[in-house]
């Protein structure tokens, strides 16, 4: 064990956990990295491409390479960053990306093969011969890469979603955070305090600094009491502030449940939609390494971190209590880590500063002028070489801190493409003038890194940001802290023959970037592609700047001509389940019931998605053991007796107004203010590039009283269309619109037993031919009092009729229907047996109005009037569409038993068959049980002058290929004498 | 985004439908002699511009207001929204 | 320099020494026979076949930032030839075939990676719709396999069968498609342009045409001003700036597109599936990242990045296709600008300026065009003749009434 004495971890509440299978002990307080190190466990990764050996190297989200996958089955949790998961007991943990045990991965091979793997070298190779490609080099890539592995297990848990809304949104709770809460609070403001780690404080966690001389938990635990008292903040611990989106709308996610041994019955995560009025931006700074040769070993880590681990979780860097510690710096910022260590009683084998003639802030040694230039440790350091005025010398040390500066962490005020200014006093960037609008970045993220210069920036920018929308605060007290200015200097990497790595995960190294160099890779872009730098989970946090350095260094540019690349979200890896927000499986999108779904689902229905209805597509009796057989006796009750099936989901607009007429006539291509009240048109809609877009009916209740219809799958289109019109073409008409699809339950009663059974639940109306023709409509009462519409129409070719009456007595209209027609033989029938009507007599649905077609090419070219204006009708007249020859067909298979599958295309019997000689395809295809034939529609090129033509309907995809004769698309009645009846 | 309804404040642009160029309320005359060709600018052809973009916004989820919403492209900042009714001419854009 | 296994092999045992740039930084010179304005995929392409098909090598590529800035970039890396529309499928069917031979012809390993893509149906209708697709594929030679509910279960057993809202029916495969390295088309192209004395001019950006009585003689820029026998623009994404200057509107709308990806992960997909109930579609690239996108965000934008409304789809689509993902983290998310076009098809065609040609209005599909874009638009502005592939391509279809409209949406750019 390599624990200290103190910290911010519970020891009363010991945690058992597994690493490896191994069991280990930690507190309530830790994180696994931070239990890991405290059991002297330095080993736990593996690079992404030469499996080198990796330790923990940071303290945060920003971790490169302590990656694990936490949990097990389908909790499995593939690439967390053991620096963030928050310890819990019973907590399991693997590491990854190896073949064999951790400490000896047969894929550490690579690391031998490293020469051959530079930068790019994929591009350059693998070429010959060509089929090996996919056969042997990608699939021993795809192996080799990749980090952690999925379960392919659907994830168990629950995900929720929500929205929130504030005047100030503070992003990170530390000294500036809490500061800049604190002070908004105070002011009456609605506040949301957000911050990734599970215990507020920040950096103030990690320093051993005193507020008003006391520890600086006793501020932070006063502050976080204060705020939290308070009904107007929202404090919001373990929750990632991801993104920044327009107009001051956050993504956020809030880990729940994931530090809970069991999750189950808890919503594990929660995606948050906050929109804020204003932002403070106080995410802090993260600190940057210097490259050196072998500078990736287990045990090298960042010296602010090192403090970290040491101060707030009582944890040596070390495997064995007692290694000495040595730390490389460029600046003072090391020089606290090894203060900070003495005083937790860590031995300090000294500062290696390459700054000339620096002191000891204590009773350490400084190697002024130092650099380390080679380190040693298989599995962990052992031994760094310190060089000094060229003399060098080996060193053994249990650990090594490099403090390379810090970088505000400028991420979120980048997501609006605003690029970071450097800064060259700060050596860092930091966040342009021109960021996201109402977003203040306060504090160390924007090079304001001193505890009292923290604090102070957080008042001062929350006073700001309120100032912006009216809101007056008063700077607070700020407890009393000492800020010792760090001085830095701009020392980037120690150049090596050695491989000295800068990006960590992706395995990048100043010889990689040289490479780069040599091979006019140069812009920061093409750096970053041709390397992969920066591209790893981490995102480049703890490499970018050091990456631009070398570059600059390279081409004698400065470090902000070199440039940066643009930051975009999420500032961590979010999990795809919290960004589905637990939409998903039957809850992917809402389903829309008919007001008959009960009625139906009791009568055993099977049902169908319809866009986001469901409808019943058919029936099944007793003895019924194939679909068709359903479908077969109910369309043949439809041609015998009578059937019923629900329509509601059929569009319904309600159109009224002086100039509904004129408005209509403006929609419809074909003429519709003509109609006389009391009767129903067919009509079409033409988009205004003049191809069909729609097509129903119109009934006109009274003079200036329409309803329209719509296809199920147009109606809310046909319904935004119509008030475009309305609201933007023509507002000087006088008409209103409304659409009544959910308030109509409408059913057709359809078959020549239609009127029979209609005339048994009307109260008097007379339903003769005579007094109610096809095509005629009315509104009635039924049933003794209630009140209904009734359209003579008919898509079956049959006696037909629609009945509409208020929604909610769809289901006892339905029941009373089935009730009273029982000895007539009334049958419900569904979608399928629709469907085989409809084509039965020949009329258009989906698969012939899929808005690639006209109305001359369904054969309903009169229907566009010359006469008026109307949507599309100008531009139907364009050449090609004037000049399009394939009109709608019926077909039938010379071999009747033989389904013509739509989707076949259409050929001349007997020519080759290629895209140039395609002469159409088949729409629908269905077994007509009225004919004992399969039939089928379809377009074809002049189709309508080659009645009787035996042509070729081929399915090449399936290997099929049919003939079928050419007919016209009514094969039921084309007298349509039954409907007029 | 959150777009500044005139009748309801701001919401959330979910709620609503786009449609593009607010020049599509142009439309133009069916009768003139070029009627074929100007439909096909109307129709097809779009300023597109990188910066200030005044265009049609459907309250689907709303109120069912066709709005006219100012908003630069470039940065999505948005500058206004009118009622499309509320508009006296068209032609101008 | 030639690109192979030996040549790595020999650097790497001495230290990477004799590796030389991919491309030279020349300065422009003030005159060439042709100027390419866009140094993206397209316009590398076109460069590339200028020179090497055309044997037109007096040829600049101008591009304002870095080459292959643009979507080339930054897309989702998917190849395919399964269109359903005449005026498409062979045009794409002639661009999987040059991929097939890519990395030969530019002696540059842009890992075209032939692991299929998988279009689910989810009704019968959908069903329909593919198989009538599926026949124009067979009829175009690019080959295509419908698949029954059983078929992919066994392929891909972690698709939600059994708890989905919409029902997994058919899907529609193509074998032969899949996904490529998108940075490496973009390098293979310049490189082997540049390799045949194309200059490529980073930072230099086109700032206004040179027009005298109606033609095109050159280009002002950062850089100065340049002379040119006839130029090319194909700047997808910024089409309707560039060619306002030129004083012509287009049928284009500038849309942003969002793209994903996650961490990396041991490979659990094979190649692209696309769910049809949803906007989600996805690989896993090689380096283990699932690589995944969804609609455009749906409003004029040239910003480059989206907003979460669009994100929360693409995930919620995503989590109702393959559950088994949930837990893996996005990793990074993007926004290119797409030239939406008003029939979501592309425009490769001379323009009413005499010298001046367009490539343009690829949507969000122009990364597989990429190798047939360049060698029609340098067909056309070799021969002023459209490359066969290419004919149905033409300005003057949408007035004209001969629109390529896969979805049958019509001229709504933001629904294509």
């Amino acid at each position: 064990m390599t624990r200290l004495s103190g910290g911010l971890i519970d020891r009363k509440a010991p945690l058992g956990f597994t690493f490896n299978g191994k069991t280990y002990q930690g507190f309530q307080g830790d994180t696994l990295a931070s239990a890991l190190l405290a059991n002297g466990v330095q080993l736990v990764g593996r690079s992404f491409k030469y499996h080198r050996p990796r330790g923990i190297f940071t303290a945060g989200s920003e971790e490169p390479n302590a990656l694990v996958t936490l949990r097990s089955g389908a909790r499995a949790e593939p690439n967390t960053r053991a620096t963030v998961a928050e310890l819990f007991a019973g907590l399991e943990a693997r590491s990854q990306n190896h073949i064999g045990p951790l400490e000896h991965d047969l894929m550490a091979v690579n690391d031998l093969l490293s020469p051959f793997f530079a930068a790019g070298f994929y591009y350059k190779t693998f070429m010959w011969p060509r089929a090996f490609w996919e056969r042997l080099y990608e699939p021993a890539i795809r192996r080799a890469a990749g980090l952690g592995a999925l379960s392919t297990l659907p994830d168990p848990d629950t995900y929720d979603k929500g929205f929130l809304h504030c005047d100030l949104l503070v992003i990170g709770g530390g000294a500036t955070g809490l500061s800049a809460a604190l002070t908004a609070a105070r002011a009456g403001a609605e506040v949301i305090l957000a911050d990734e780690d599970f215990r507020f404080g920040g950096r103030l966690l990690a320093e051993s600094d005193l507020l008003d001389g006391a520890p600086a938990t006793d501020w932070v635990d006063r502050t976080c009491a204060e705020l939290a008292a308070m009904p107007n903040v929202r404090l919001m611990p373990r929750t990632t502030v991801f993104g920044t989106y327009d107009h001051g709308i956050f993504g956020a996610v809030q880990r729940v449940a994931d530090h809970l041994p069991d999750p189950t019955g808890q919503v594990r995560q929660t995606l948050w939609r906050i929109t804020a009025k204003r932002s403070v931006l106080a995410a802090g700074a993260i600190e940057r390494h210097i490259p050196f040769a072998d500078n990736d070993r287990p045990g090298i880590m960042l010296a602010g971190a090192m403090r970290a681990y040491a101060n707030r979780w009582a944890a040596a860097p070390v495997r064995k209590s007692g290694d000495p510690v040595a730390i490389f710096t460029n600046g003072d910022d090391g020089h606290r880590t090894a203060l900070d260590l003495l005083a937790k009683g860590v031995p300090v084998l000294g500062v290696i500063d390459t700054r000339p003639a620096v002191a000891a802030f204590g009773a350490y040694q400084v190697f002024s002028g130092g650099t380390v230039t080679g380190t040693k440790g298989r599995h962990g350091l052992t031994a760094i070489e310190i060089t000094r005025n060229g003399q060098s010398s080996w060193h053994n040390v249990g650990a090594l801190g490099v403090a390379g500066g810090w970088n505000p962490n400028v991420h979120l005020a980048s997501h609006h493409r605003g690029r970071p200014v450097w800064d060259n006093d700060l050596l860092a960037f930091v966040p342009g003038a021109d960021g996201p609008k109402g977003m203040f970045p306060a504090g160390a993220a924007r090079g304001k890194g001193g505890t009292h210069a923290a604090l102070t920036d957080g008042m001062e920018m929350a006073i700001a940001a309120l100032s912006d929308i009216g809101v007056s605060a008063s700077p607070i007290a700020l407890p009393d802290t000492p800020d010792t200015p760090a001085k830095q200097s701009a020392y980037w990497y120690v150049p090596a023959k050695k491989r000295a790595w800068v990006d960590f995960q992706n395995d990048v190294t100043v010889k990689d970037i040289t490479l780069s160099h040599t091979e006019n890779m140069r812009s920061v872009e093409h750096l970053k592609r041709w390397t992969t730098l920066g591209m790893a989970t981490d995102q480049g946090k703890t490499s970018n700047i050091s990456a631009l350095a070398v570059m600059a260094d390279l081409t004698g540019a400065t470090i902000p001509e070199t440039g940066t690349t643009i930051f975009r979200p999420p500032y961590t890896g979010v999990s795809l389940s919290v960004l589905g927000g637990g939409d998903t499986g039957h809850h992917f999108r809402p389903r829309r019931l008919t007001p008959t779904h009960h009625w139906a689902t009791a009568q055993g229905a099977e049902f169908t998605e319809v866009g986001q209805w469901m409808r019943a597509s058919y029936f099944p009796r007793a003895g019924e053991t194939h679909w068709r057989q359903s479908v077969d006796r109910e369309v043949l009750t439809v041609r015998h007796d009578v059937g019923l099936c629900d329509v509601t989901t059929l569009g319904k607009i309600d159109v009224q107004g002086a100039d509904a007429a004129e408005f209509l006539n403006r929609i419809y291509s074909n003429m519709m203010g003509t109609l006389k009240v009391g009767m129903v048109r067919y009509g079409l809609m033409l988009r205004e590039d003049g191809h069909l877009y729609d097509d129903g009916t119109c009934a006109r209740l009274g003079v200036d009283h329409f309803v329209v219809t719509t296809t199920t799958a147009n109606a809310g289109a046909v319904y935004r269309n119509m008030e475009f019109a309305h609201q933007c073409l023509w507002p000087e008409l006088d008409v209103q619109l409304i659409s009544t699809t959910d308030a109509w339950a409408q059913i057709a009663v359809a078959g020549p037993k239609s009127r029979a059974l209609l005339q048994r639940i009307v109260d008097g109306f007379d339903l003769s031919n005579e007094a109610f023709p096809f095509m005629a409509c009315a509104e009635l009462t039924i049933c003794g009092g209630l009140r209904a519409r009734l359209f003579r129409i008919s898509f079956s070719g049959e006696l037909a009729y629609e009945i509409a009456v208020p929604a909610r007595y769809g289901h006892a209209l339905m029941e009373r229907l089935m009730h009273v027609g029982a000895d007539l033989g009334a049958t419900p029938y569904g979608t399928e047996a629709l469907a085989v009507l409809r084509i039965e007599k020949g009329h258009a649905a989906g698969a012939e109005l899929n808005g690639q077609t006209t109305a001359l090419m369904l054969g309903l070219g009169k229907m566009v009037s010359p006469k008026k204006d109307s949507i599309g009708a100008v531009m139907s007249r364009r050449e090609g569409l004037a000049q399009e020859r394939r009109r709608l067909v019926g077909l039938m298979p010379v071999e009747p038993q033989s389904q013509i599958p739509a989707g076949s295309h259409l050929f001349t019997k007997g020519t080759t068959q290629n895209m140039e000689t395609d002469q159409g395809w088949v729409t629908s295809s269905c077994y007509s049980p009225y004919l004992n034939s399969y039939i089928a529609l379809g377009f074809l090129e002049d189709g309508d002058t080659r009645m009787g033509e035996v042509i070729t309907a081929a399915n090449p995809l399936e290997g099929q290929s049919f003939e079928a004769k050419v007919v016209p698309t009514h094969f039921v009645d084309p007298e349509g004498g039954r409907l007029r009846d | 985004m959150l777009i500044p309804h005139p009748l309801l404040g701001l919401r959330d642009s979910q709620e609503f439908t786009y449609l593009g160029d607010a020049s599509l309320m142009n439309r133009p005359d069916p009768s003139a002699v070029t009627a074929e060709a100007d439909f096909c600018d109307y129709v097809f052809l779009r300023d597109n511009p990188a910066g200030v973009h005044r265009e049609l916004w459907f309250h689907e989820q709303g109120d069912r207001s066709w709005l006219i919403v100012t908003r630069n492209t470039l940065t999505h900042e948005i500058l206004g929204a009118e009622l499309a009714r509320d508009l006296p001419a068209r032609g101008a854009k | 320099m030639k690109f192979s296994g030996i040549r790595v092999l020999k650097e790497a045992l001495t230290g990477h020494k004799g590796w030389k740039p991919l491309w030279r930084d020349p300065d422009p010179k003030p005159a060439y026979d042709i100027i390419i304005v866009g140094g993206g995929g397209h316009g590398l392409a076109t460069a590339y076949h200028l020179a090497a098909t055309y044997g037109i090598t007096n040829v600049a590529v101008l591009e304002k930032g870095w080459l292959g800035s643009g979507n080339i970039g930054r897309n989702t890396t998917i190849i395919r030839s399964n269109y359903l529309l005449p005026g498409n499928q062979p045009f794409y069917e002639f661009s999987m075939k040059l991929w097939e031979s890519q990395e030969q012809d530019l002696n540059f390993n842009s890992m075209v990676s032939q692991r299929s893509i998988i279009n689910l149906a989810h009704t019968d209708a959908q069903r329909d719709a593919y198989r009538r697709r599926g026949n124009a594929m067979h009829l175009s030679g690019a080959g295509g396999e419908l698949l029954s509910r059983d078929q992919l279960r066994e392929m891909l057993p972690f698709l939600n069968f059994d708890n989905a809202r919409f029902p997994i029916k058919a899907g529609l495969m193509q074998k032969r498609a899949g996904t490529a390295r998108h940075d490496g088309v973009a390098w293979g192209y310049a490189r082997a342009a540049d390799m045949r004395g194309v200059d490529l001019i980073q930072n230099c950006e086109v700032t206004g045409f040179d027009i005298t009585d109606g033609r095109v003689t050159g280009v002002q820029t950062t850089r100065g001003p340049i002379k040119a026998g006839k130029v090319g623009v194909a700047v997808a994404g910024s089409s309707s700036r560039v060619m306002a200057m030129a004083g012509m509107r287009l049928p284009i709308e500038s849309h942003v597109l969002q793209a994903f990806v996650s961490e990396g992960l041991k490979p659990v997909i094979l190649g692209v599936i696309t769910f049809g109930a949803g906007h989600f579609y996805v690989s896993q690239s090689d380096k283990g990242g699932l690589v995944f996108g969804g609609d455009i965000d749906g409003y004029n934008s040239y910003a480059q990045r989206g907003n979460l409304p669009v994100v929360e789809d693409v995930a919620e689509g995503g989590m109702a296709l393959m559950p088994m993902i949930g837990r893996a983290r996005l990793l990074r998310s993007w926004g290119g600008i797409m030239d939406m076009s008003m029939d979501g098809s592309p425009i490769i065609d001379r323009t009413p300026l005499d010298g001046l040609y367009l490539n343009a209005g690829w949507c969000y599909g122009g990364f597989k065009a990429t190798p047939a874009s360049g060698y029609c638009f340098a067909h056309l502005l070799a021969t002023d003749t459209p490359h066969t592939t290419a004919t149905a391509y033409r300005l003057d279809r949408f007035n004209r009434g001969y629109v390529i409209d896969e979805k049958g949406v019509g001229a709504q750019p933001n629904l294509h």
